[in-house]
């Protein structure tokens, strides 16, 4: 919006650039529906659409008359540069007089574009205006009716459009004088009207503050569309529409795998949970793995768990290989990090991600406020007692699952993490100095890991992507086990800040050939199915990594940035139910991204209560 | 209890219920408490939502033992708790359950019962009271007779959120006169009651604002405390105005716009806030803050500019017909005094026209389609007519420009005809300030007053009526009666001089002064028919009678009423002739009394109009003693004293040449001759000698024109 309003109008004055910065604040917060990239706002006369007789001087917001002004002939308009949004749901601009000139035969009002302007506002087709003569509305005829006041020089007249039921009523010095006229056309413009010499006024788009309280108004027409909303009739279908909203917790929660809230959700709602327990700890403990940055374990339990799936869709195997060089870079990824750390434990990269909950498409920092300064809570939502109890039964099956699955790999963590994982519910993040006490070096490498990648979560603009964790602290499930991959630790002078791969000369040889290896997939893919733009600039800009010497101060850097993880994780989530013939969103996501259009749908076809039911008035 | 059935209605009634009641009530008298416990509460069970199943246990006498078990201290807390949700329960049936309630002593046991420490029990009891208390059939004066109640009620307070609830409900309902402001006030209810403004309890927050009203209006003590003060470090007047935001709830924005109008009325905000001012103000009470610590008050104008708008907003079609009823009438008082606040209120929102709205009920769709909605629109047609007219009486009371806005309403003038012979005495009184309001305009009298012949049901209205709508009417009737307004002959002819003359004789000092007043206005220029009518009408007796009334007002619409009667010179004669020694005795004893130099100058006018006679200067001339209070009042240190005794002296001298004078002329100039010498010698020329100096330039100027005549 900023740039949008610099590109528009010259800038230089100091001044002038506070009150433009003022100006996008009111509007921002005056209407926050609108959309100025599609709907720009009104935010001076318009040099282009105005008859000769007028003038226009300071920012193009003050009018003159400069015509004969012998008869009505001479009549002159200027219009605005936009036409009122109807996402404004509410528009309101104020124009203060001057001077009334010779007659004060001034015109205030509102036109279509097109409208003669070598006329007053009102007098023709969609046209409408307010005139100070005799205080006269005049509704697209020649004719007024009796209005209001007259108004004259020093008096501020206000003019509010109401797209929510189309009319308009006028203010004058921050009186309200009552409805003037219905049945408004949309995509009117605001317009001035002058008639003899001397005439002289000066508009408010908002560059300051208005005479008329126009918040009072609009929060008055928010609490009526918002009652409309909340008594919304629903009839016989209470029962029915209570089922639907709790299959929509429900599905959500288990979406995410907020395994033991959803249980204990389902047993108090005495609801269905579609997949089974184990189903959804399985991926809950994938994408753990993934926000943890330990791509390289992901992949590896994804193709054991899920063993087609990966094969099934090589772009999302490229992203995560992709994605785990990087993780290499960061020295997070267990098949460099074990090679320099001893107590992997400590390697808990994402001390954020209990707190961290889904992000909306709106990106609402608030909503995120509370997971983010409480790192060590599990999210609050399951009582600890709770999940203890469940977490235990949860742990035993998964135990018994896995065991079956123990065969296939010696690598998987099953049996120590069920262990854990029921131990674990109220355990939270901060367990892990503890645990990485073990050591005086690494605890200090650990540690700075720890502060390094320690962010705040809900900064980062989301993408459509829904990250999740559980209510569980990974750092218990998820101790790899070293003997997996852990041959040969050399252990060499680890030097204090971020290093590449952790600073470890193995480790670095090691990403280095898996980068060869990336290389040779991509080869690979590009042969099978064609060339791949977007792969081969995710594969430019990780190797991209290794040209600065401080990768996490670079162009590229931002990569590292454990937030990046959660688009990936999301993806693959979405990707294992979708092989699990599960729906890849959750129905409240993908509730709330329809809500979320609908209201944007409005404004295009000129709805204005949009403006005072959007999505986030209600997510608190 | 038998006796009980003697009552014959019931009989048949009974009969067939009394056996499932009988055994509720039976149930009460068992000796194990237990099974008491547990029939009251089924009878709870049984009340509940059921009226009939209500008056049968109050017929068969479940009251008294309910308080008895509910004041026995051998009852357990369960026991009394039940009593009480039981009768708080009785409470919300009908009109008739609370007087049987009331008759049976049921408030001050409840009150007894609030000194119980158990918190439970206290609500009930102060839920019951409560019901009780908000019904209009209890004398609220049951709260104050106990003067520990109160007291005790604030300590209560603090309580819990129910309490607090139920206590301020009960102070919003009782608060009915000043006495009990002042009850309420000095037992603490401000400082009690003002930090459940911004409690989060919705009920309680608007039961405290209703507390605040009524605490407020016309009471400027209150007002006064009120500014001050403070909520969390808030003005409670910028705690109002918050409440007053559009999003809020209409009932909260109507109570806190209440509160405020309280506040304004009674002088404790300023009613304007035109920026201008306000700084210049704001400086000068910083100033005196700093010196004496002073209040506030006037520091925080905006509100009644906020409130009116608000007030304006509630008279609106969408809002619920008791809402715009109170809006209007909140408006109307708020804005009475203030003619600035009038103008603002006639632009904004088309007011004037939308109270036109108020008239249109019971619509006629109404009566077709839906027989509840008629029944709730005959309910509220006189309010909302009433308070329409009220509205209209303050908003045209000063300008001009509203009035002629009013009277172009439609049919306005024929619906104030209608009003003045409505049944309801409300809105009578309410259509009768409307014109009385709007018969200040001179131009409405010549026009639409004159077209719609309100005079009629004006004067039917004045034939019998209580005081104030007597009041009003014979004050418009005054209006009527001035010199230029067309009604004027209409109204002689149908006989008002006999109806004013008997106003005069009134008890009220306010029906005295009007009547007095309309025969000053009639008497002005009138015929000499007219003014022996009301001479004749009113008797001299009745009229020095009223030079002696204990109220100025009354005696300087007299002596208006004498000067107008006395002014061309046949008439002057004709009633000096017939009345000349008691006039002349009345104007000697009040020159001579203790009185305002405005009565003072309205008797020296009248004896300069004396003096304009020509046989009536006789009465002067001959009457040293006058001459020489004449003259001492042309020495008199106010001006206005020595213009009119300077008039009179010069009307004495005049030299009379005009046609009236021809026929007799040397007499007339021969009389003028020697009244000139005899003032001569009685110092008279050297008086005006020394005027023609005065700087005054009327006074200068009217000596100069005297001392002409002696030059003549």
């Amino acid at each position: 919006m900023a740039e949008l309003a610099a590109g528009i109008l010259p800038s230089g004055d100091p001044a002038f650039n506070y009150q433009e910065h003022e100006l996008n604040e009111r509007l921002k917060h005056l209407y926050p529906a609108v959309n100025e990239e599609e709907t720009p706002l009104p935010r001076s006369w318009s040099p282009k659409d105005k008859y000769s007789y007028i003038g226009l001087s300071q920012n193009n917001l003050r009018v003159h008359y400069k015509g004969h002004g012998k008869n009505h002939k001479d009549a002159a308009s200027v219009r605005a540069t936009h036409p009122i949004p109807a996402a404004c749901g509410i528009y309101y601009f104020e124009v203060k007089i001057v001077s009334k000139g010779r007659d004060g035969y001034m015109g205030i009002g509102l036109s279509a574009q097109g409208v003669n302007m070598n006329r007053l506002p009102g007098w023709d087709k969609h046209s409408y205006g307010y005139h100070g003569d005799d205080g006269h509305s005049f509704c697209s005829s020649g004719t007024g009716q009796p209005y209001g006041p007259t108004f004259t020089t020093g008096d501020v007249i206000g003019c509010c459009v109401n797209l929510i039921n189309n009319t308009c009523f006028y203010t004058k010095n921050g009186i309200s004088l009552g409805v003037a006229f219905t049945d408004l056309p949309p995509n009117l413009y605001p317009t001035v009207g002058l008639q003899t010499p001397g005439e002289i006024v000066d508009a408010n788009f908002g560059q300051q503050p208005f005479v008329f309280d126009i918040e009072d108004y609009m929060s008055e027409w928010r609490a009526k569309i918002h009652g409309m909303i909340a008594r919304f009739p629903i009839g016989e279908r209470l029962g029915e529409w209570q089922v639907v909203l709790q299959n929509m917790v429900s599905s959500y929660l288990v979406h995410h795998g907020y395994c033991a809230t959803a249980t204990a959700f389902a047993r108090a709602t005495e609801t269905l949970i579609q997949e089974d327990q184990t189903s959804i700890k399985n991926r809950q403990r994938i994408q753990k793995l993934v926000l943890a940055g330990r791509v390289g374990e992901a992949i590896e339990a994804t193709q054991q768990l899920y063993p087609t799936l990966l094969e099934h869709n090589p772009n999302l195997l490229f992203m995560l290989k992709c994605r785990q060089f990087v993780e290499m870079v960061n020295g997070t990824d267990s098949e460099v990090c074990c090679l320099s750390v001893r107590s992997p434990k400590s390697q808990d990269s994402y001390p954020g991600s209990p707190g961290l909950t889904p992000r909306h498409a709106a990106g609402n920092a608030h909503l995120h406020a509370a997971g983010a300064d409480s790192p060590t809570c599990s999210n609050g939502v399951t009582p600890p007692a709770k999940s203890k109890s469940h977490g235990f039964t949860g742990g035993v099956k998964y135990a018994s699952v896995s065991s079956s699955s123990a065969s296939a790999s010696s690598s998987t963590s099953s049996s120590p993490s069920s262990v854990n994982y029921s131990e674990s519910n109220s355990s939270d993040s901060t367990k892990s100095q503890p645990h990485s006490a073990n050591s005086t070096q690494e605890t200090s490498d650990s540690e700075m890991d720890v502060e390094a990648e320690h962010y705040t979560n809900g900064v980062v603009e989301g993408s459509s992507a829904r990250i999740m964790n559980g209510t569980y602290k990974h750092e218990e499930i998820l101790q790899p086990d070293d003997n997996s991959i852990g041959n040969g630790v050399t252990n060499d002078s680890c030097s204090n800040g971020r290093q590449l791969c952790g600073g470890n000369q193995a480790a670095t040889e090691r990403m280095i050939q898996f980068g060869r290896e990336l290389q040779m997939l991509n080869e690979q893919l590009c042969r099978e199915y064609g060339k791949n733009t977007t792969h081969k600039k995710m594969l430019q800009d990780a190797f991209s990594l290794l040209a600065y010497s401080d990768p996490w101060n670079c162009p590229v850097g931002q990569q590292l940035d454990p937030t990046q993880r959660e688009s990936l994780c999301s993806a693959l989530n979405s990707a294992i139910l979708v092989s699990q013939n599960l729906p890849k969103q959750p129905p409240l996501m993908l509730a709330l991204g329809q809500a979320t259009e609908c209201v944007q749908l409005m404004a295009r076809v000129r709805s204005g209560s949009c403006s005072f039911a959007r999505v986030d008035n209600f997510l608190h | 209890m038998a006796c009980l059935l003697e009552a014959p209605l019931r009989i048949s009634v009974l009969s067939e219920v009394t056996a499932t009641s009988r055994h509720y009530v039976d149930r009460l008298f068992d000796p194990d408490p237990q099974k008491v416990l547990q029939g009251v509460i089924d009878m709870k069970n049984a009340v509940i939502g059921n009226n009939k199943q209500k008056a049968n246990l109050i017929v068969l006498g479940a009251v008294p033992r309910l308080l008895y078990l509910l004041q026995q201290s051998s009852s357990s807390p369960e026991l009394r708790t039940e009593c009480a949700v039981v009768l708080g329960s009785l409470a919300m049936g009908t009109e008739n359950n609370i007087k049987s309630l009331v008759d049976c002593h049921i408030i001050p046991a409840l009150l007894q019962g609030l000194l119980c420490p158990d918190l439970i029990f206290i609500e009930a009891c102060l839920r019951c009271l409560r019901t009780v208390f908000i019904s209009p059939v209890t004398p609220v004066q049951l709260l104050y007779t106990d003067p520990t109640v109160i007291p005790h009620l604030m300590s209560l307070l603090s309580r819990s959120q129910r309490t607090q609830e139920y206590i301020t409900q009960i102070f919003s309902h009782c608060c009915k006169t000043p006495e009990h402001q002042t009850v309420l006030f000095s037992h603490g209810a401000i400082q009690n009651i003002a930090p459940l403004l911004i409690y989060h309890s919705y009920k309680v927050r608007m039961q405290a604002l209703k507390c605040f009203s009524v605490l407020a209006y016309e009471n400027t003590q209150v007002s006064m405390t009120l500014v001050n003060v403070l909520v969390e470090g808030e003005l409670l007047s910028q705690v109002f105005v918050r409440m007053m935001q559009r999003d809020q709830p209409i009932e909260m924005q109507l109570t806190a716009a209440k509160c405020l109008t309280y506040m304004c009325r009674a002088g404790a905000i300023r009613t304007d806030d035109s920026c201008v001012v306000l700084k210049v103000r704001l400086s000068a009470d910083l100033f005196t803050l700093i010196i004496v610590g002073a209040s506030l008050s006037n520091v925080a104008p905006s509100s009644p500019t906020q409130a009116l708008p608000c007030l304006v907003r509630m008279c609106s079609k969408e809002h619920l017909l008791e809402e715009r009823v109170e809006g209007a009438e909140t408006l109307a008082y708020l804005m009475e005094p203030d003619v600035e606040l009038q103008r603002i209120a006639s632009t904004t929102d088309h007011l004037v026209a939308m109270l036109a709205d108020y008239f249109k009920y019971p619509s006629s769709v109404s009566a077709i389609n839906d027989i509840k909605r008629l029944d709730h629109d005959l309910k509220h047609a006189h309010e909302l007519r009433q308070a329409a007219f009220k509205l209209y009486a303050s908003l045209g009371s000063n300008d001009e420009d509203i009035r002629k806005k009013i009277t172009e309403t439609e049919n306005m003038m024929d619906r104030i005809v209608s009003g003045l012979s409505e049944s309801s005495i409300k809105v009578r009184l309410a259509a009768v300030r409307c014109l009385h309001s709007l018969s200040r305009s001179v131009q409405q009298l010549r026009t639409s007053f004159h077209d719609h012949a309100v005079w009629k049901p004006l004067m039917k209205l004045l034939q019998n009526a209580p005081d104030e709508v007597l009041v009003m009417a014979s004050s418009t009737l005054c209006n009527l009666l001035l010199e230029f307004s067309p009604s004027k002959e209409p109204i002689l002819e149908s006989g008002v001089i006999e109806l004013l003359c008997g106003l005069t004789q009134s008890d009220s000092p306010a029906l005295r002064v009007n009547g007095i007043w309309a025969l000053m206005n009639m008497a002005f220029q009138a015929d000499q028919k007219v003014k022996v009518e009301i001479v004749r009408s009113l008797g001299t007796e009745q009229l020095f009678r009223l030079l002696s009334d204990p109220d100025s007002n009354v005696l300087m619409k007299t002596l208006g009423l004498l000067r107008n009667l006395l002014s061309t010179r046949t008439h002057i004669d004709q009633i000096m002739s017939s009345h000349g020694k008691q006039i002349m005795q009345a104007v000697t004893l009040i020159l001579e009394a203790e009185h305002s130099i405005e009565v003072k100058e309205q008797t020296l006018c009248i004896l300069a109009n004396i003096a304009d006679g020509n046989a009536a200067k006789e009465l002067i001339m001959t009457n040293d003693d006058m001459l020489q209070k004449i003259k001492h009042y042309m020495g008199h240190s106010n001006v206005k004293l020595q213009l009119a005794a300077t008039f009179c002296i010069s009307n004495l001298i005049w030299n009379e040449e005009d046609v009236q004078a021809v026929v007799n002329s040397d007499c007339a100039h021969k009389g003028s001759q020697e009244r000139q010498d005899k003032l001569r010698e009685m110092g008279f020329v050297d008086v005006l000698h020394k005027l023609t100096q005065a700087s005054d330039p009327n006074l200068c100027d009217r000596a100069k024109t005297a001392m002409q005549q002696y030059l003549a």
